[in-house]
Protein backbone atom coordinates (compact mmCIF):
# COMPACT_ATOMS: atom_id res chain seq x y z
CA UNK A 1 0.00 0.00 0.00
CA UNK A 2 2.83 2.38 1.17
CA UNK A 3 4.61 1.87 -2.09
CA UNK A 4 1.93 2.19 -4.40
CA UNK A 5 1.50 5.46 -2.74
CA UNK A 6 4.99 6.37 -2.95
CA UNK A 7 4.98 5.28 -6.82
CA UNK A 8 1.92 7.49 -7.17
CA UNK A 9 3.34 10.53 -5.62
CA UNK A 10 6.95 10.18 -7.63
CA UNK A 11 5.11 9.73 -10.91
CA UNK A 12 2.53 13.12 -10.14
CA UNK A 13 5.51 14.55 -8.57
CA UNK A 14 7.84 13.77 -12.16
CA UNK A 15 4.79 15.12 -14.58
CA UNK A 16 5.11 18.30 -12.04
CA UNK A 17 8.42 18.92 -12.74
CA UNK A 18 7.74 18.11 -16.28
CA UNK A 19 4.83 20.66 -16.44
CA UNK A 20 7.22 23.42 -14.69
CA UNK A 21 9.49 23.07 -17.26
CA UNK A 22 6.65 23.21 -19.91
CA UNK A 23 3.77 24.73 -19.88
CA UNK A 24 1.51 25.23 -16.27
CA UNK A 25 -1.14 24.62 -18.06
CA UNK A 26 -0.58 20.31 -18.65
CA UNK A 27 0.58 20.02 -14.91
CA UNK A 28 -2.09 17.46 -13.69
CA UNK A 29 -1.72 18.03 -10.31
CA UNK A 30 -4.10 21.21 -9.86
CA UNK A 31 -6.90 19.75 -12.48
CA UNK A 32 -9.24 18.58 -9.82
CA UNK A 33 -8.70 21.67 -7.47
CA UNK A 34 -9.26 23.62 -11.16
CA UNK A 35 -12.13 22.03 -12.06
CA UNK A 36 -13.47 21.46 -8.46
CA UNK A 37 -13.66 25.74 -8.20
CA UNK A 38 -15.32 25.76 -11.79
CA UNK A 39 -17.76 24.25 -11.06
CA UNK A 40 -18.30 25.91 -7.85
CA UNK A 41 -18.01 29.49 -9.58
CA UNK A 42 -20.21 28.23 -12.78
CA UNK A 43 -22.99 26.87 -10.43
CA UNK A 44 -22.90 30.39 -8.16
CA UNK A 45 -22.92 32.57 -11.44
CA UNK A 46 -25.88 30.52 -12.77
CA UNK A 47 -27.96 30.27 -9.76
CA UNK A 48 -27.70 34.39 -8.99
CA UNK A 49 -28.46 35.00 -12.94
CA UNK A 50 -31.64 32.11 -12.77
CA UNK A 51 -32.73 33.49 -9.38
CA UNK A 52 -32.16 37.12 -9.48
CA UNK A 53 -30.64 38.70 -12.22
CA UNK A 54 -32.00 37.44 -15.60
CA UNK A 55 -35.62 37.52 -14.15
CA UNK A 56 -35.45 41.35 -12.64
CA UNK A 57 -33.40 42.42 -16.09
CA UNK A 58 -35.74 40.71 -17.98
CA UNK A 59 -38.70 42.34 -16.32
CA UNK A 60 -38.01 45.61 -16.50
CA UNK A 61 -37.13 45.10 -20.00
CA UNK A 62 -40.71 43.60 -20.49
CA UNK A 63 -42.22 46.68 -18.70
CA UNK A 64 -39.72 49.49 -20.82
CA UNK A 65 -41.19 47.97 -23.91
CA UNK A 66 -44.95 47.91 -22.36
CA UNK A 67 -44.46 51.37 -21.73
CA UNK A 68 -43.28 52.54 -24.56
CA UNK A 69 -45.93 50.65 -26.59
CA UNK A 70 -48.34 52.63 -24.44
CA UNK A 71 -46.60 55.54 -24.59
CA UNK A 72 -46.76 55.30 -28.00
CA UNK A 73 -50.36 54.62 -28.60
CA UNK A 74 -51.23 57.45 -26.32
CA UNK A 75 -49.35 59.79 -28.16
CA UNK A 76 -51.53 58.29 -31.16
CA UNK A 77 -54.54 58.42 -29.33
CA UNK A 78 -53.43 62.61 -28.59
CA UNK A 79 -52.59 63.07 -32.51
CA UNK A 80 -56.23 62.46 -33.43
CA UNK A 81 -58.03 64.12 -30.99
CA UNK A 82 -55.43 66.85 -31.91
CA UNK A 83 -56.44 66.22 -36.00
CA UNK A 84 -60.48 66.25 -34.93
CA UNK A 85 -59.75 69.17 -32.81
CA UNK A 86 -58.40 71.02 -36.00
CA UNK A 87 -61.24 69.66 -38.13
CA UNK A 88 -63.59 70.96 -35.42
CA UNK A 89 -62.19 74.29 -35.13
CA UNK A 90 -62.14 74.65 -39.01
CA UNK A 91 -65.51 73.38 -39.40
CA UNK A 92 -66.61 76.15 -36.92
CA UNK A 93 -64.33 78.69 -38.70
CA UNK A 94 -66.48 77.70 -42.17
CA UNK A 95 -69.87 77.71 -40.39
CA UNK A 96 -69.35 81.25 -38.76
CA UNK A 97 -68.07 82.54 -42.15
CA UNK A 98 -71.35 81.45 -43.85
CA UNK A 99 -72.99 83.05 -40.90
CA UNK A 100 -71.15 86.23 -40.99
CA UNK A 101 -71.97 86.44 -44.92
CA UNK A 102 -75.97 85.62 -44.07
CA UNK A 103 -76.00 88.70 -41.94
CA UNK A 104 -74.21 90.89 -43.81
CA UNK A 105 -76.77 90.04 -46.96
CA UNK A 106 -79.44 90.48 -44.50
CA UNK A 107 -78.37 93.63 -43.34
CA UNK A 108 -77.57 94.78 -46.75
CA UNK A 109 -81.16 93.85 -47.71
CA UNK A 110 -82.56 96.11 -44.89
CA UNK A 111 -80.29 98.92 -45.30
CA UNK A 112 -81.52 98.68 -49.20
CA UNK A 113 -85.25 98.77 -48.45
CA UNK A 114 -85.20 101.72 -45.61
CA UNK A 115 -83.38 103.50 -48.20
CA UNK A 116 -86.18 102.93 -50.80
CA UNK A 117 -88.54 103.48 -48.39
CA UNK A 118 -87.01 106.93 -47.11
CA UNK A 119 -86.53 108.04 -51.08
CA UNK A 120 -90.24 107.10 -51.93
CA UNK A 121 -91.13 109.27 -48.96
CA UNK A 122 -88.65 112.22 -49.96
CA UNK A 123 -90.65 112.26 -53.21
CA UNK A 124 -93.50 112.10 -52.29
CA UNK A 125 -92.50 114.86 -50.06
CA UNK A 126 -91.23 117.34 -53.10
CA UNK A 127 -94.02 116.41 -54.80
CA UNK A 128 -96.46 117.90 -52.45
CA UNK A 129 -94.03 120.78 -52.23
CA UNK A 130 -94.33 121.56 -55.76
CA UNK A 131 -97.60 121.60 -55.91
CA UNK A 132 -98.07 124.02 -53.25
CA UNK A 133 -95.48 126.24 -54.87
CA UNK A 134 -97.32 125.99 -58.34
CA UNK A 135 -100.79 126.98 -56.93
CA UNK A 136 -99.01 129.94 -55.26
CA UNK A 137 -97.57 131.04 -58.31
CA UNK A 138 -100.92 131.01 -60.49
CA UNK A 139 -102.54 132.83 -57.69
CA UNK A 140 -99.71 135.57 -57.62
CA UNK A 141 -100.25 135.93 -61.05
CA UNK A 142 -103.86 135.84 -61.05
CA UNK A 143 -102.97 138.70 -58.65
CA UNK A 144 -100.42 140.68 -61.19
CA UNK A 145 -103.41 140.33 -63.77
CA UNK A 146 -106.01 142.01 -61.78
CA UNK A 147 -103.61 145.02 -60.83
CA UNK A 148 -102.17 145.55 -64.58
CA UNK A 149 -105.76 145.81 -65.48
CA UNK A 150 -106.82 148.29 -62.62
CA UNK A 151 -103.47 150.14 -63.65
CA UNK A 152 -104.10 150.23 -67.04
CA UNK A 153 -107.65 151.65 -66.86
CA UNK A 154 -106.42 154.45 -64.23
CA UNK A 155 -103.84 155.23 -66.35
CA UNK A 156 -105.88 155.31 -69.61
CA UNK A 157 -108.53 157.76 -67.84
CA UNK A 158 -105.98 160.46 -66.92
CA UNK A 159 -104.34 160.56 -70.34
CA UNK A 160 -107.72 161.04 -71.63
CA UNK A 161 -108.13 164.04 -69.33
CA UNK A 162 -104.77 165.36 -70.02
CA UNK A 163 -105.29 165.35 -73.43
CA UNK A 164 -108.48 167.38 -73.25
CA UNK A 165 -111.13 164.49 -73.07
CA UNK A 166 -113.67 163.35 -70.81
CA UNK A 167 -113.65 159.60 -71.05
CA UNK A 168 -116.50 158.02 -68.91
CA UNK A 169 -115.32 154.68 -67.15
CA UNK A 170 -117.41 152.54 -69.39
CA UNK A 171 -115.68 153.34 -72.75
CA UNK A 172 -112.55 152.98 -70.71
CA UNK A 173 -112.78 149.63 -69.47
CA UNK A 174 -113.77 148.25 -72.37
CA UNK A 175 -111.00 150.30 -74.19
CA UNK A 176 -107.95 148.69 -71.81
CA UNK A 177 -110.01 145.17 -71.90
CA UNK A 178 -110.05 145.28 -75.37
CA UNK A 179 -106.34 145.77 -75.57
CA UNK A 180 -105.01 143.80 -72.99
CA UNK A 181 -107.13 140.63 -74.73
CA UNK A 182 -105.33 141.71 -78.05
CA UNK B 1 6.77 26.33 -27.14
CA UNK B 2 10.21 24.80 -28.04
CA UNK B 3 11.28 27.82 -29.51
CA UNK B 4 10.33 30.20 -26.84
CA UNK B 5 12.37 28.32 -24.26
CA UNK B 6 15.03 28.44 -26.11
CA UNK B 7 14.95 32.22 -26.33
CA UNK B 8 14.60 32.27 -23.00
CA UNK B 9 17.44 30.28 -22.34
CA UNK B 10 19.30 32.34 -24.54
CA UNK B 11 18.70 35.91 -22.92
CA UNK B 12 18.95 34.29 -19.60
CA UNK B 13 22.84 34.51 -20.28
CA UNK B 14 22.31 38.31 -21.21
CA UNK B 15 20.42 39.26 -18.03
CA UNK B 16 16.92 39.62 -19.38
CA UNK B 17 14.47 37.10 -17.36
CA UNK B 18 12.11 35.59 -19.84
CA UNK B 19 9.29 33.51 -17.82
CA UNK B 20 6.25 33.57 -20.38
CA UNK B 21 5.05 31.22 -18.78
CA UNK B 22 5.17 31.68 -15.04
CA UNK B 23 2.05 33.78 -15.02
CA UNK B 24 0.07 30.71 -15.62
CA UNK B 25 1.60 28.93 -12.46
CA UNK B 26 -1.10 27.82 -10.09
CA UNK B 27 -0.05 27.91 -6.66
CA UNK B 28 -1.95 27.72 -2.86
CA UNK B 29 -3.11 31.22 -1.79
CA UNK B 30 -2.45 30.66 1.62
CA UNK B 31 0.89 28.57 2.76
CA UNK B 32 3.04 26.75 0.32
CA UNK B 33 1.52 22.67 0.93
CA UNK B 34 0.34 20.89 -1.82
CA UNK B 35 -3.32 21.59 -4.22
CA UNK B 36 -6.07 19.84 -2.66
CA UNK B 37 -9.33 19.79 -4.79
CA UNK B 38 -10.50 22.40 -1.88
CA UNK B 39 -7.28 24.48 -1.78
CA UNK B 40 -8.01 27.99 -2.56
CA UNK B 41 -4.98 29.01 -5.30
CA UNK B 42 -4.60 31.89 -7.30
CA UNK B 43 -7.02 30.68 -9.99
CA UNK B 44 -9.91 30.24 -7.68
CA UNK B 45 -10.04 34.00 -6.47
CA UNK B 46 -10.15 34.95 -10.21
CA UNK B 47 -12.99 33.07 -10.96
CA UNK B 48 -14.48 33.91 -8.15
CA UNK B 49 -13.88 37.59 -8.43
CA UNK B 50 -15.57 37.08 -11.95
CA UNK B 51 -18.47 35.97 -9.78
CA UNK B 52 -18.41 38.81 -8.09
CA UNK B 53 -18.13 40.92 -11.46
CA UNK B 54 -21.57 39.01 -12.29
CA UNK B 55 -23.38 40.04 -8.93
CA UNK B 56 -21.62 43.75 -9.55
CA UNK B 57 -23.21 44.27 -13.41
CA UNK B 58 -26.14 42.02 -13.23
CA UNK B 59 -27.57 41.96 -9.76
CA UNK B 60 -26.54 45.34 -7.96
CA UNK B 61 -26.48 47.10 -11.25
CA UNK B 62 -29.87 45.95 -11.82
CA UNK B 63 -31.61 46.42 -8.46
CA UNK B 64 -33.27 50.04 -9.91
CA UNK B 65 -35.34 48.73 -11.96
CA UNK B 66 -35.52 51.97 -13.84
CA UNK B 67 -37.14 53.01 -16.50
CA UNK B 68 -35.03 55.05 -18.21
CA UNK B 69 -31.54 52.81 -17.00
CA UNK B 70 -28.39 53.62 -15.12
CA UNK B 71 -24.91 53.12 -16.28
CA UNK B 72 -24.92 50.09 -14.84
CA UNK B 73 -28.25 48.75 -15.27
CA UNK B 74 -27.47 49.58 -18.84
CA UNK B 75 -24.73 47.20 -18.97
CA UNK B 76 -26.55 44.67 -17.22
CA UNK B 77 -29.03 45.34 -19.61
CA UNK B 78 -26.83 45.09 -23.05
CA UNK B 79 -25.36 41.96 -22.31
CA UNK B 80 -28.57 40.53 -21.58
CA UNK B 81 -30.20 41.46 -24.75
CA UNK B 82 -26.90 40.69 -26.22
CA UNK B 83 -27.00 36.76 -25.43
CA UNK B 84 -30.73 36.23 -25.44
CA UNK B 85 -31.10 37.46 -29.32
CA UNK B 86 -28.09 35.38 -29.92
CA UNK B 87 -29.67 32.54 -27.97
CA UNK B 88 -33.29 32.98 -29.96
CA UNK B 89 -31.69 34.11 -33.29
CA UNK B 90 -29.56 31.01 -33.60
CA UNK B 91 -31.43 28.03 -31.60
CA UNK B 92 -34.87 29.70 -32.31
CA UNK B 93 -37.85 30.22 -29.47
CA UNK B 94 -38.15 27.01 -28.37
CA UNK B 95 -33.93 27.61 -27.31
CA UNK B 96 -34.95 30.55 -25.05
CA UNK B 97 -35.42 28.41 -21.49
CA UNK B 98 -31.45 27.31 -22.17
CA UNK B 99 -30.38 30.92 -21.93
CA UNK B 100 -29.93 31.17 -18.33
CA UNK B 101 -26.83 28.29 -19.10
CA UNK B 102 -25.84 30.17 -22.17
CA UNK B 103 -25.74 33.55 -20.24
CA UNK B 104 -23.81 31.69 -17.43
CA UNK B 105 -20.97 30.43 -19.76
CA UNK B 106 -20.69 33.98 -21.62
CA UNK B 107 -20.37 35.37 -18.37
CA UNK B 108 -17.91 33.33 -16.60
CA UNK B 109 -15.58 33.62 -19.78
CA UNK B 110 -16.07 37.11 -20.70
CA UNK B 111 -15.28 38.43 -17.45
CA UNK B 112 -12.30 35.26 -16.63
CA UNK B 113 -10.68 37.17 -19.40
CA UNK B 114 -10.90 40.67 -19.09
CA UNK B 115 -10.28 40.43 -15.51
CA UNK B 116 -6.82 38.21 -16.65
CA UNK B 117 -5.77 41.15 -18.36
CA UNK B 118 -5.64 43.37 -15.42
CA UNK B 119 -1.67 43.45 -14.83
CA UNK B 120 -0.71 40.66 -12.43
CA UNK B 121 -3.96 38.85 -11.91
CA UNK B 122 -4.23 35.57 -13.68
CA UNK B 123 -6.97 34.14 -16.29
CA UNK B 124 -8.86 30.95 -15.51
CA UNK B 125 -9.49 30.51 -19.50
CA UNK B 126 -6.26 30.25 -20.26
CA UNK B 127 -6.38 27.15 -18.45
CA UNK B 128 -7.07 23.88 -20.54
CA UNK B 129 -8.59 21.89 -17.82
CA UNK B 130 -11.26 25.17 -17.46
CA UNK B 131 -12.34 25.53 -20.65
CA UNK B 132 -12.14 21.69 -21.40
CA UNK B 133 -14.82 20.89 -18.66
CA UNK B 134 -16.75 23.70 -20.28
CA UNK B 135 -16.51 22.50 -23.95
CA UNK B 136 -17.05 19.28 -22.95
CA UNK B 137 -19.91 19.96 -20.49
CA UNK B 138 -21.58 21.82 -23.49
CA UNK B 139 -20.73 18.63 -25.55
CA UNK B 140 -22.27 16.16 -23.10
CA UNK B 141 -25.25 18.51 -22.46
CA UNK B 142 -26.05 18.99 -26.30
CA UNK B 143 -25.83 15.30 -27.20
CA UNK B 144 -27.84 14.19 -23.94
CA UNK B 145 -30.40 16.79 -24.85
CA UNK B 146 -30.48 15.93 -28.26
CA UNK B 147 -30.86 12.07 -27.59
CA UNK B 148 -33.50 12.73 -25.29
CA UNK B 149 -35.70 15.42 -27.64
CA UNK B 150 -35.43 13.08 -30.45
CA UNK B 151 -34.45 9.46 -29.45
CA UNK B 152 -32.60 7.63 -32.51
CA UNK B 153 -33.80 10.38 -35.04
CA UNK B 154 -30.54 12.49 -33.55
CA UNK B 155 -28.53 10.56 -35.21
CA UNK B 156 -30.47 12.00 -38.40
CA UNK B 157 -27.80 15.03 -37.85
CA UNK B 158 -25.25 12.66 -39.74
CA UNK B 159 -26.68 11.49 -42.41
CA UNK B 160 -27.38 14.06 -45.10
CA UNK B 161 -30.44 13.25 -47.21
CA UNK B 162 -29.53 16.33 -49.54
CA UNK B 163 -26.69 13.86 -50.78
CA UNK B 164 -26.68 11.32 -53.32
CA UNK B 165 -26.87 8.03 -51.82
CA UNK B 166 -23.03 6.97 -52.31
CA UNK B 167 -21.77 9.41 -50.31
CA UNK B 168 -23.84 9.54 -47.45
CA UNK B 169 -22.07 6.73 -45.19
CA UNK B 170 -18.97 8.78 -45.97
CA UNK B 171 -20.22 12.08 -45.03
CA UNK B 172 -21.79 10.18 -41.88
CA UNK B 173 -18.59 9.04 -41.11
CA UNK B 174 -16.78 13.03 -41.42
CA UNK B 175 -19.65 14.71 -39.78
CA UNK B 176 -18.98 11.92 -36.97
CA UNK B 177 -15.37 12.79 -36.95
CA UNK B 178 -16.16 16.72 -36.46
CA UNK B 179 -19.04 16.13 -34.15
CA UNK B 180 -16.64 14.09 -31.52
CA UNK B 181 -13.95 16.95 -32.18
CA UNK B 182 -15.90 19.74 -31.36
CA UNK B 183 -15.30 19.67 -27.62
CA UNK B 184 -11.89 19.77 -28.22
CA UNK B 185 -11.28 22.48 -30.65
CA UNK B 186 -14.02 24.42 -28.25
CA UNK B 187 -12.32 24.65 -25.15
CA UNK B 188 -8.39 24.93 -26.93
CA UNK B 189 -9.64 27.54 -29.11
CA UNK B 190 -10.83 29.65 -25.79
CA UNK B 191 -7.60 28.67 -23.65
CA UNK B 192 -5.15 28.72 -26.85
CA UNK B 193 -5.75 32.46 -27.56
CA UNK B 194 -6.04 33.54 -24.04
CA UNK B 195 -2.68 31.94 -23.52
CA UNK B 196 -0.88 32.60 -26.47
CA UNK B 197 -2.04 36.75 -26.20
CA UNK B 198 -1.02 36.50 -22.64
CA UNK B 199 2.40 34.98 -23.33
CA UNK B 200 3.35 37.42 -26.03
CA UNK B 201 2.73 40.58 -23.83
CA UNK B 202 4.81 38.98 -21.29
CA UNK B 203 7.82 38.20 -23.74
CA UNK B 204 7.66 41.82 -24.88
CA UNK B 205 7.72 43.06 -21.59
CA UNK B 206 10.65 40.70 -20.57
CA UNK B 207 12.07 42.67 -23.83
CA UNK B 208 11.81 46.02 -22.39
CA UNK B 209 14.02 47.01 -19.79
CA UNK B 210 16.60 46.27 -22.33
CA UNK B 211 17.41 49.65 -21.89
CA UNK B 212 19.44 48.82 -18.60
CA UNK B 213 21.33 46.50 -20.02
CA UNK B 214 22.92 47.49 -23.20
CA UNK B 215 22.78 50.15 -26.18
CA UNK B 216 20.27 48.50 -28.36
CA UNK B 217 17.47 49.11 -25.73
CA UNK B 218 17.59 52.55 -26.71
CA UNK B 219 15.57 51.05 -29.78
CA UNK B 220 14.16 47.96 -28.46
CA UNK B 221 12.54 49.30 -25.18
CA UNK B 222 10.39 52.34 -26.86
CA UNK B 223 8.88 48.75 -29.53
CA UNK B 224 9.09 46.79 -26.54
CA UNK B 225 6.50 49.34 -24.72
CA UNK B 226 4.40 50.23 -28.42
CA UNK B 227 3.72 46.25 -28.92
CA UNK B 228 2.64 45.64 -25.09
CA UNK B 229 0.42 48.21 -25.71
CA UNK B 230 -0.86 47.49 -29.21
CA UNK B 231 -1.09 43.57 -28.26
CA UNK B 232 -3.01 44.81 -25.01
CA UNK B 233 -5.49 46.52 -26.97
CA UNK B 234 -6.02 43.32 -28.96
CA UNK B 235 -6.53 41.08 -26.03
CA UNK B 236 -8.90 43.30 -24.90
CA UNK B 237 -10.62 42.76 -28.26
CA UNK B 238 -9.91 39.24 -28.50
CA UNK B 239 -11.19 38.81 -24.50
CA UNK B 240 -14.84 39.39 -25.83
CA UNK B 241 -14.17 37.64 -29.15
CA UNK B 242 -13.44 34.48 -27.60
CA UNK B 243 -16.46 34.42 -25.20
CA UNK B 244 -18.83 35.48 -27.70
CA UNK B 245 -17.24 32.78 -30.34
CA UNK B 246 -17.80 30.19 -27.52
CA UNK B 247 -21.45 31.08 -26.59
CA UNK B 248 -22.50 31.44 -30.30
CA UNK B 249 -20.76 28.03 -31.00
CA UNK B 250 -23.21 27.11 -27.90
CA UNK B 251 -25.88 28.24 -29.40
CA UNK B 252 -25.37 26.51 -32.58
CA UNK B 253 -25.08 23.26 -31.04
CA UNK B 254 -27.88 23.75 -28.97
CA UNK B 255 -29.54 23.86 -32.56
CA UNK B 256 -28.36 20.83 -33.95
CA UNK B 257 -29.96 18.88 -30.76
CA UNK B 258 -32.81 20.55 -30.87
CA UNK B 259 -33.53 20.31 -34.55
CA UNK B 260 -31.90 17.60 -35.66
CA UNK B 261 -33.35 17.83 -39.48
CA UNK B 262 -31.75 21.24 -40.21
Amino acid sequence: MATTTTTTEAATEVAHEAAKAGMPQLDPTHFVNQIFWLVVTLLVIFFVLKLVALPRIGGTLATRRGTIINDLAAAEELKQKAVAAEKAYNDALVSARTEAGKIVTAAKAEIQADLNKAITKADAQIAAKATESAGRIDEIRAGAQAAITEVAKDTAKELVAALGGTADARSITAAVTARLKG
Amino acid sequence: MKRKTDVAAEAQEGGLSFHPLQQFEVHPLFGDGPIHWYTVTNATVWLLLAAVAVVIFFVVGSAGRKLIPSRMQSVGELGYDFVHNMVVDVTGQDGAKYFPMVMTLFLTIVFSNLLGLLPGSFSPTSHIAVTAIMGVGVFLFVTLLGFWKHGFHFLGLFWMKDAPLILRPIIAVIELISYFVRPVSHSIRLAGNIMAGHAVMKVFAAFAPMILISGIGVLVTPVSVLAITAIYALEVLVAFIQAYVFTILTCVYLKDALHPGH
